[in-house]
């Protein structure tokens, strides 16, 4: 199992090749990517933030959860802050498994919940020179709920 | 006793600040916490109920606090 927060450029096949095992028949790779528009404003970078500490922490547990849910140790993801291009990578996730459908599962699972949970955020600066925090596009209240009854348990 | 307030993008461009340490009472909560932060802000910009984490684990608005604790005030994540 891998997870960090990096300055540096992503390499994805460096994770492929953490995830790599003979005993494995399929491995996934996500990567995310910035994007030249978003909501209709054309967009020229982006600049990542993070409560770093939390962040890795939170990256670290999620990486365990994958781990039992997809019955693999071979899960790596990497975000990246920063002030990022057009068509750079924010964050690559790579997992294997001896079969693809828990590889899948395991990759989807860290995107997804890295979405929701890690104390990430990006400011993206507009064609217009002008430049914004991005909302989240979750509902946010009720998955407060959830993130908190998860954080007292522990 | 005192606690340590993190403050993160667009909450601490509301705060205009990203850390502040704060004399709270003892037995104080969170809610108290962002009260007082709120007081502080372009109160708008800052929610009544954010999300908290306290020492790096996300943490209800009724937890009580200690001395030393660290509150940062989670504005709506958006990694990815």
């Amino acid at each position: 199992m891998h997870s960090a927060i990096v300055d540096r450029p992503i390499d994805p096949s460096k994770l492929l090749e953490r995830v790599a095992a003979r005993g494995n028949g399929a491995a996934v790779l996500f990567l995310g990517t910035v994007r030249d528009v978003n909501a209709g404003r054309g967009v020229s970078g982006i600049e990542y933030t993070a409560y770093r500490s939390m962040a890795e922490r939170e990256l670290h547990r999620i990486v365990e959860e994958a781990a039992l849910l997809a019955d693999s140790n071979d899960i790596a993801v990497e975000h990246r802050l920063g002030e990022l291009a057009i068509g750079e990578c924010s964050v690559a996730v790579a997992a294997a498994h001896p079969h693809r459908a828990r590889a899948f599962e395991a990759a989807r699972y860290v995107i997804e919940e890295l979405k929701q949970r890690v104390p990430i955020w990006k400011r993206e600066q507009y064609d217009d020179g002008t430049r914004e925090w991005v909302p989240a596009t979750t509902s946010e209240n009720e998955r407060t709920i959830e993130l908190v009854d998860a954080g007292e348990k522990q | 006793m005192t606690v340590t307030v993190l403050l993160f993008a667009s909450y601490a461009d509301a705060v205009g600040r990203s850390e502040i340490e704060l004399d709270v009472t003892s037995g104080a909560t969170v809610k108290d916490v962002i009260e007082r932060v709120r007081q502080m802000a372009d109160a708008q910009r800052l929610p009544a109920a954010p999300m908290v984490a306290v020492n790096e684990q996300y943490a209800s608005r009724d937890r009580e606090l200690r001395h030393g604790d660290e509150v940062a005030l989670i504005p709506p994540v958006a990694g990815g």
